[in-house]
């Protein structure tokens, strides 16, 4: 009975976190496509409902009553289980961060490494998919996006290893707390510029969307899926992004903390500090997909491990040998 | 605590059922997938005996990259198809001596380090007097990785770096008369260097410069 009382109020609290996640995973897409049209002069999806609000709600309708085209040549349990893993690995990874001081899922010791543990894990939707779709595109699409989110996540974690020298811990709400004097985008600036942009290519963003790139790919690992499961690989995609967008407020920008201390700034609640600073981020990721063009493959393999990686490394130097020389490092 | 085993149980079991699809499963491809299973649960099993650092470093360094790269190899050499003899083939089959072989000392490795254990109770006295006291794991770890064992650490990342610079030099072929993309090059193009504008001469044709 005692179980089952936790298990139901579990449930309750994974739900209530769950579906504005989804929700907002939906308007999160609807704005970006807004965004981008009104970067090229265009006026976007404006028809279905206020603002075109419910156009991604539409959309779903659509999808889910398409009709789902399994290829006679694939490796058919991988190929239904691919898109599940995405999405599922997508929103477990919201389970650690934290809306405000007591705001939170569950507020592990090391939450920073399971968000990083869970984004490493993202690549396996990828790679199922463009493997068991048994076709040419989509394995060369899956192949790419896999060296691409190795090679990215080698940067973010030199990055996360910056953040950590400054906070002494690995929990989230630590990390956060650590910023009340002063935001960690402001000694870290160049490592937060390398971590937006290593966000990018770490959720297949434009401008370093080649896993999908549909010139050449025509659409990378989900040339073969359809209906539902296309849907499923699109939601994981922008959860995915979100996420990002969470984990460089929580690191760079103060998670729930409001920006001075002072009266009206107090009056937001601190949610709604977080759902700020994520959607800030997240209009930058769409404006950037709006200007910036497409990289060439070897680009982006010699910007990750030739640029990002020795100034991500080069600055954790710089950091630990700062806090030692002034005797600023964390006490434990 | 009665939930706490019966995850222990789901998790080995998933474990240990993986496990042995890693070496039975006909397909390569499957066998890797398994072995991702076996060790997302075994990372489970840390996380449940209170070792939170170790699991999400297992997650982190054996599903993230090891697996990965695993996955790419046996997806690139096209090894999918072949067929598995391990246990179909009756006869001579070279693979099972060698393999009994290994397990054999793995057991006994295993028995060894069991065995200590049995021999001096204290250190699983230390391990639950360290489980209890306020400190994370992460920090227990990095207190004794960091002080006691450093020499031992910088050792074991000495050695990987040279693995991977031996694993480099092995593959790393100079090859003549490549054409390379230099992106400076590229990008410090002008118009001035890239057209050119050439009066041909009647019947003489014009000679380019590659």
């Amino acid at each position: 009975m005692e179980y089952l009382n936790i298990l139901l109020s579990e449930t309750y609290k994974i739900l209530f976190l769950l579906l504005p996640v989804l929700v907002s995973v939906a308007m999160i897409v609807w704005l970006d496509r807004r965004i981008w049209a009104f970067v090229q002069k265009r006026k976007g999806p404006n028809v279905v409902g206020p603002f075109g609000l419910l156009q991604s709600l539409a959309d779903a309708l659509k999808y889910i009553f398409k009709e789902i085209i399994i290829p006679a040549s694939s490796n058919k349990i991988i190929f239904i289980l691919a898109p599940i893993v995405t999405m599922t690995l997508a929103l477990v990874a919201w389970a650690v961060i934290p809306f405000s001081e007591d705001f939170v899922l569950a507020d592990i010791n090391v939450g920073i490494l399971y968000i990083f543990a869970i984004s490493s894990l993202g690549v396996y939707g990828i790679i199922m998919g463009g493997w068991a779709s048994n076709s040419k595109y989509p394995f060369l699409g899956s192949i790419r996006s896999a060296a691409q989110m190795v090679s990215y996540e080698v940067s973010i974690g030199v990055i996360i290893i910056n953040v950590l020298l400054c906070v002494g811990s690995l929990k989230l709400s630590d990390i956060v707390l650590a910023q009340e004097n002063i935001w960690f985008v402001v000694p870290l600036f160049p490592m937060f510029v390398i971590f937006f942009i290593s966000a990018l290519a770490e959720t297949n963003r434009p401008p370093f969307d080649l896993p999908e790139a549909e010139a050449e790919l025509v659409s990378g690992y989900q040339t073969e899926y359809s209906g539902m499961m296309y849907a499923m690989f699109w939601l994981g995609e922008y959860a995915n992004i979100l996420l990002m967008c969470a984990l460089g407020s929580i690191l760079f920008l103060g998670g729930w903390l409001s920006p001075l201390d002072i009266f009206p700034f107090t009056m937001v609640p601190d949610p709604l500090w977080l759902v700020i600073k994520i959607l800030f981020l997240f209009i930058l990721f769409a404006l950037v997909k709006a200007i910036v063009p497409r990289y060439r493959y070897d680009q982006l393999m010699r910007l990750g491990w030739k640029v990002f990686l020795p100034i991500s490394l080069i600055w954790v130097v710089l950091t630990s040998g700062y806090l030692l020389y002034f005797d600023l490092l964390p006490k434990s | 605590m009665p939930a706490h085993a019966f995850f222990f149980y789901i998790f080995s079991l998933i474990a240990i059922v993986s496990a042995i699809m890693v070496t039975t499963s006909k397909n390569t491809v499957h066998s890797v997938f398994f072995l991702i299973l076996d060790f997302i649960s075994i990372s489970c099993l840390f996380i449940l005996i209170g070792a939170e650092f170790l699991g999400m470093i297992m997650l982190i360094v054996y599903v993230g990259a090891v697996a990965v790269l695993f996955l790419f190899v046996v997806m690139m050499l096209n090894v999918a198809q072949q067929k598995n003899q391990w246990f179909g083939a009756a006869t001579g089959s070279k693979h099972i001596p060698v393999g009994m072989i290994v397990s054999l000392i793995i057991f006994f490795e295993l028995l060894i380090v069991i065995g200590g254990w049995k021999l001096k109770p204290d250190l699983s006295n230390d391990f639950i007097n360290l489980s209890t006291t306020n400190i994370t794991n992460t920090h227990s770890i990095g207190n004794v990785l960091y002080t006691d064992y450093i020499h031992l650490f910088q050792l074991s990342g000495m050695i990987l770096l040279v693995a991977m610079i031996g694993a480099i030099v092995l593959t790393f072929r100079q090859r003549s008369g490549l054409k390379r993309q230099s992106y400076i090059r590229q990008i410090s193009r002008e118009k001035n260097d890239g057209v050119e504008l050439v009066d041909v001469k009647n019947k003489e044709g014009v000679k380019i410069d590659v």
